[in-house]
C-alpha cells in the first residue's frame, strides 16, 4: 500500500469533517446517495452498487482511511437489512462519518468493503454469521462466532434463543405471580431449540469443520535443499497461550508459520441479542462481562451512547470520577496484559505476580467503591451509582489514591522497567517478531496499542475527546518498530500517561467533594425520550471500544446494541503478524495483541 | 555488557526474596505473619511488604461495605422466640422489573377480598442466574433487599439447592448492621428524614406553598440514593 493511506492529500480539500465530505461524495454520486432521514439518525444511505466506489474514494483520497466499525442492523418493519459503516480519519481525528447500505431481507446480497479496507473481514464474517448477509467478493465467507453447522442467523429480529421467554424484559412471569422454574429443565432436547426440518446428527457435520482450514494457502518447494513437510495443526482450543478458549489453525513449514485462521466462538453467549432484550439500564452490567479485565471503561462506553441518545448531562464530579475510574483501568489492565505476555515468553509468574501486587490495590479501590473487583457496574446514565468510598484497606481514600498515584505505581514501573526492559532474552523475542506496519495496522482496522505501536499516533482520548479528557494534559504514546518488543514498551508508556492524567484528576476529585455524582434521580425504568441512533466510543485500554446503539421513541429496549470490540478486530491482523515467524513467536505474538475471549466472542 | 539487563532483572527478584524473609523476621516477635489479625490488616494494605498471599480459607480479607454478593431480604429484628421479624418486603415489584438477568420471582400476597397485600407471598431468587449487579438493592425504594457479603455458597446440588426462597433470604436488619454499618446508618437516617418531611407535608394539607417540603423531599432521596457518605 502507497503513502497515501497515512495521509489524505486530495488538492483542494480543505474541510475533513463528515459533512462536507458527505457533500463531497454527494457531488460525485448524486444518484447513489440519500441522507438518512429517519429520525435521529445521521449519515447517508448508499446504494449497494456504489459502495466499493465510495469506500474506495473515501479510503484513498478523502482521508476517510479507517474503518472503525461494520455491523448488520435488522429492519423488520421495512423488511430490510442494513449495514452501518463508521468510518474515522486517523489524520484528522473528529467524529466518524457513517454510511449505511439497505438490502432486501430475503436476499441480502451487497459487495464486500473486504478488498479496501482488509479490517472488515471479521466483521463481515460477524454479519454473516448474525443476519446472513451475503458478502459478494469476500475472500472467506464462513460463520465466525457460532459453529459451522448452526441453523439460522441469530441476530434477525424473529429469531428466538433457546430458553426463549419474551421479546423484551421484564418478563411477565416474574411479578406479580411469579412461580419460579429452571428454564433448562423445560428446554428437553428439541423442545425449545430450532433445528432444520428433518435434521438428525448423523456424524456427517464434521466436513463443515475442515472448512476451518479451507482458507489456509500451501506455498510448497519453499526450501528445496531440505526436505520439509507441511503441517497443519491445532493450536487450542485448550491451550495455555491462548488466554482462554481460542484456536489458531495453523500451517508450519517445518516450524515456520505458512498460514493462520483463528477459531473462535467458543465463549458465544449472543451478547448483542440479549443487550436488545434488556433493559437500558440493565445492559450496563452485562458490559462488565465484556472485557472483564477492564470492566470500568465498557460501562463508560456505553453509558456514553445511551446518554447521547437521552440528552443526558453529567455533573463535574462523576465526570472526574469516570476518568479517575477508566485510566486506573487502563493501568490494571496494562498490568495484567504485560505479566501475561511475559509469561507467554516464559518468563513464568514471577514478573506477573509482580505487576499485580499494585494490580491488587487498583482492585481493592475498586471493590471498595463499586462493591466489586472485577464486575464492577459503576457507572450509570448520567453519572455514577456511588460517591467515592469513605475508606479503602484502612486508608482515607484520597489518601490511598495519593499513594497508590504518587507512590505505589510510578514505583512499579520503575521496577518493571528493572526486571524487564533490558533483558536481553526479551529484546531478542521481541524485536522485530510480529512486524505490523502503520499501512497494515490502519488497514487492518487494527486500534488501541497495537495501532500506536506501528508508529500511528490515534488515541480517542485525543482524536475525537470525549468526557473531560480536553481539558486534560497528556500525550499520546507512540512506538515505531510495530514488533512485540514496542507492544510492551508503549503499555509501559501508556501506563506513565495514565499517571500523568491521574495526577490532574486528584486535585479536581479534592474540590469537587460532596458534589452531585448523578444528573436527577436515577430511574430503573428508562424510556427514551427521542427515537434515533447513536455510536458510544472510547479508547478503552485494548483500543477503541464502541457501542452502536439505535432506539423506538418511548421504548425501554434498545432496537439494536453492537459493540465494536477491539480484541475481536485486532484479531484481524494476526495471521499477518505471524506469517514466516515460528509457532512459538505465535504465543508472543498472540501475548502482545493482549485480547480477552470474553469480548471476542460476545 | 551483553546479559547485563538479566542480571538487572535478577537483583529485582533477589530485593523480593530477602525483603519477604525480613517481613516474617519482623513479624516474628509481634505474633507471626500468618494467622495473625494484625499482620493480615497490613499485608495487603499499600505498607505490605514480601509476600502478600492470604491464606484463605483460614485467612479471610475483611470487604467493604459496598461488597455485593447474592441478596437477602431485610426483616425486622425478631421478637423472642422466632428467627425473623416483620417483611419489609412489599412485593411492589421493583426489583424483579429491574433484575438484568430476570432472576427473582415474586408472588405478591392477596388480601382475604382479592385485593394485593405489600407482602409478598413468595419470593425467589435463582443464584446461579444472579449475576451480582446489586441493581435489586440499589432500586427498592424500601431497603428491602440489600446485598450480602457472605459468598461461601457451594454446595453439593446444583439443581435442587440454588433457588433460594423466602425463607431461606430473609435476614434480620441486626444482621445488615453488623455487615455495612455506615451504610445502614445512612440509610436509616435518610429514611427518617423521608418520613419527617412527608409528616409535615400532611399537616400542611391545604395551604398551598409545599415548595420547601418538596425541597426536603428531594433532599432526602438525594441522600438515599448517595448512601450519603459511607
Ligand atoms: S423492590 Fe424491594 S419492596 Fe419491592 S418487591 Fe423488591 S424487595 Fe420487595
Ligand atoms: S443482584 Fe442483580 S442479578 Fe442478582 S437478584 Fe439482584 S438485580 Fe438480580
Amino acid at each position: 500500500m502507497s503513502e497515501m493511506t497515512l495521509e489524505a492529500p486530495v488538492a483542494g480539500v480543505k474541510d475533513h469533517s463528515p459533512e462536507a465530505t458527505i457533500a463531497l461524495l454527494k457531488e460525485r454520486y448524486p444518484e447513489h446517495i440519500s441522507d438518512d432521514a429517519r429520525d435521529g439518525y445521521e449519515g447517508i444511505i448508499v446504494h449497494p452498487d456504489k459502495i466499493v466506489e465510495i469506500s474506495r474514494d473515501l479510503q484513498s483520497e478523502l482521508g476517510y482511511n479507517y474503518l472503525a466499525s461494520l455491523t448488520g442492523v435488522d429492519l423488520i418493519d421495512d423488511n430490510k437489512l442494513e449495514i452501518v459503516y463508521h468510518t474515522a480519519s486517523i489524520k484528522h481525528g473528529g467524529n466518524p462519518l457513517v454510511l449505511k447500505v439497505q438490502v432486501d431481507r430475503d436476499n441480502p446480497v451487497l459487495p464486500s468493503v473486504t478488498p479496501i479496507w482488509p479490517g472488515a473481514e471479521y466483521q463481515e464474517r460477524e454479519a454473516f454469521d448474525m443476519y446472513g448477509f451475503q458478502f459478494e467478493g469476500h475472500p472467506d465467507l464462513r460463520r465466525i462466532l457460532t459453529w459451522d453447522g448452526f441453523h439460522g442467523y441469530p441476530l434477525r429480529k424473529d429469531w428466538r434463543e433457546p430458553f426463549y421467554e419474551e421479546d423484551n424484559k421484564p418478563f411477565g412471569s416474574r411479578w406479580p405471580g411469579g412461580e419460579v422454574f429452571r428454564a433448562e429443565e423445560r428446554n428437553l432436547y428439541g423442545k425449545n431449540v430450532q433445528y432444520p426440518a428433518g435434521w438428525m446428527p448423523e456424524g456427517d457435520e464434521i466436513e463443515a469443520e475442515t472448512d476451518s482450514y479451507a482458507g489456509i494457502t500451501y506455498s510448497r518447494d519453499q526450501s528445496p535443499d531440505i526436505k520439509t513437510e507441511k503441517v497443519t495443526i491445532n493450536m487450542g482450543p485448550q491451550h495455555p497461550s491462548t488466554h482462554g478458549v481460542f484456536r489458531m489453525a495453523i500451517t508450519l513449514d517445518g516450524e515456520t508459520i505458512m498460514g493462520l485462521k483463528p477459531v473462535m466462538g467458543y465463549l458465544h453467549r449472543n451478547h448483542e441479542k440479549i443487550g436488545e432484550r434488556n433493559t437500558f439500564i440493565g445492559n450496563i452490567p452485562y458490559t462488565d462481562r465484556l472485557d472483564y479485565i477492564s470492566s470500568m471503561s465498557n460501562n463508560h462506553g456505553y453509558v456514553l451512547a445511551v446518554e447521547k441518545l437521552m440528552d443526558a448531562t453529567v455533573p463535574e464530579r462523576a465526570e472526574w470520577i469516570r476518568i479517575l475510574m477508566v485510566e486506573l483501568t487502563r493501568i490494571a489492565n496494562h498490568l495484567w496484559a504485560i505479566g501475561f505476555l511475559l509469561n507467554d515468553l516464559g518468563a513464568l509468574q514471577t514478573p506477573m505476580l509482580y505487576y499485580y501486587i499494585e494490580r491488587e490495590l487498583i482492585l481493592d479501590f475498586f471493590e471498595a467503591a463499586s462493591g466489586s473487583r472485577m464486575m464492577c457496574n459503576y457507572m450509570r446514565f448520567g453519572g455514577v451509582a456511588y460517591d467515592l468510598p469513605d475508606d479503602v484497606r484502612g486508608q482515607p481514600v484520597m489518601k490511598f489514591l495519593h499513594d497508590l498515584i504518587y507512590e505505589r505505581l510510578p514505583k512499579a514501573l520503575n521496577q518493571g522497567d528493572q526486571l524487564i526492559t533490558g533483558n536481553e532474552i526479551v529484546r531478542a523475542r521481541g524485536m522485530g517478531v510480529g512486524y505490523l506496519s502503520p499501512e497494515d495496522a490502519i488497514a487492518y482496522s487494527a486500534a488501541g496499542p497495537v495501532l500506536r505501536a506501528s508508529g500511528v499516533p490515534y488515541d480517542l482520548r485525543k482524536a475525537n475527546p470525549y468526557s473531560y479528557y480536553e481539558h486534560l494534559d497528556f500525550d499520546v504514546a507512540v512506538r515505531y518498530n510495530g514488533d512485540i518488543y514496542d507492544r510492551f514498551l508503549i503499555r509501559v508508556d501508556e501506563m506513565q500517561q495514565s499517571l500523568r492524567i491521574l495526577q490532574q484528576v486528584l486535585p479536581h476529585l479534592e474540590e469537587t467533594e460532596g458534589g452531585a455524582i448523578n444528573d436527577g434521580k436515577p430511574q430503573y425504568a428508562i424510556r427514551m425520550p427521542k427515537a434515533g441512533e447513536a455510536y458510544g466510543r472510547v479508547e478503552n485500554p485494548k483500543g477503541e471500544l464502541g457501542y452502536y446503539v439505535t432506539a423506538k421513541r418511548r421504548d425501554a429496549n434498545p432496537a439494536r446494541y453492537h459493540v465494536r470490540s477491539p480484541s475481536f478486530i485486532n484479531l484481524t491482523a494476526l495471521e499477518k503478524m505471524c506469517i514466516g515467524h515460528k509457532v512459538a513467536d505465535v504465543v508472543a505474538i498472540l501475548g502482545s495483541i493482549d485480547i480477552v475471549l470474553g469480548e471476542v466472542d460476545r | 555488557m551483553y546479559g547485563l539487563g538479566i542480571l538487572k532483572g535478577m537483583a529485582v527478584t533477589m530485593k523480593h526474596f530477602v525483603t519477604s524473609y525480613l517481613d516474617d523476621i519482623f513479624w516474628a516477635s509481634r505474633g507471626g505473619r500468618y494467622y495473625n489479625d494484625d499482620a493480615l490488616a497490613v499485608r495487603q494494605s499499600l505498607e505490605g511488604k514480601g509476600v502478600i498471599t492470604v491464606f484463605y480459607p483460614e485467612e479471610k480479607l475483611p470487604v467493604p461495605e459496598r461488597f455485593r454478593f447474592v441478596p437477602f431480604l431485610v426483616t425486622d429484628d425478631p421478637p423472642p422466640g422466632q428467627k425473623w421479624g416483620h417483611e419489609w418486603c412489599t412485593s411492589c415489584g421493583i426489583c424483579a422489573k429491574v433484575c438484568p438477568p430476570q432472576c427473582i420471582w415474586i408472588e405478591r400476597g392477596k388480601q382475604p377480598n382479592g385485593r394485593p397485600k405489600p407482602e409478598p407471598e413468595k419470593f425467589f431468587i435463582d443464584i446461579d442466574i444472579c449475576m451480582n449487579c446489586g441493581m435489586c438493592a440499589e432500586f427498592c425504594p424500601f431497603d428491602a433487599i440489600k446485598m450480602d457479603h457472605d459468598y461461601e455458597l457451594a454446595s453439593y446440588n446444583r439443581t435442587s439447592a440454588h433457588i433460594h426462597d423466602k425463607e431461606r433470604l430473609s435476614k434480620p436488619l441486626s444482621y445488615w448492621r453488623e455487615i455495612a454499618p455506615k451504610k445502614a446508618a445512612a440509610e436509616a437516617a435518610a429514611r427518617d428524614f423521608a418520613e419527617e418531611s412527608k409528616k409535615r407535608k400532611k399537616a400542611k394539607k391545604g395551604e398551598d406553598d409545599g415548595r420547601e417540603e418538596r425541597l426536603a423531599e428531594v433532599m432526602a432521596r438525594q441522600l438515599a440514593y448517595k448512601g450519603a457518605q459511607y
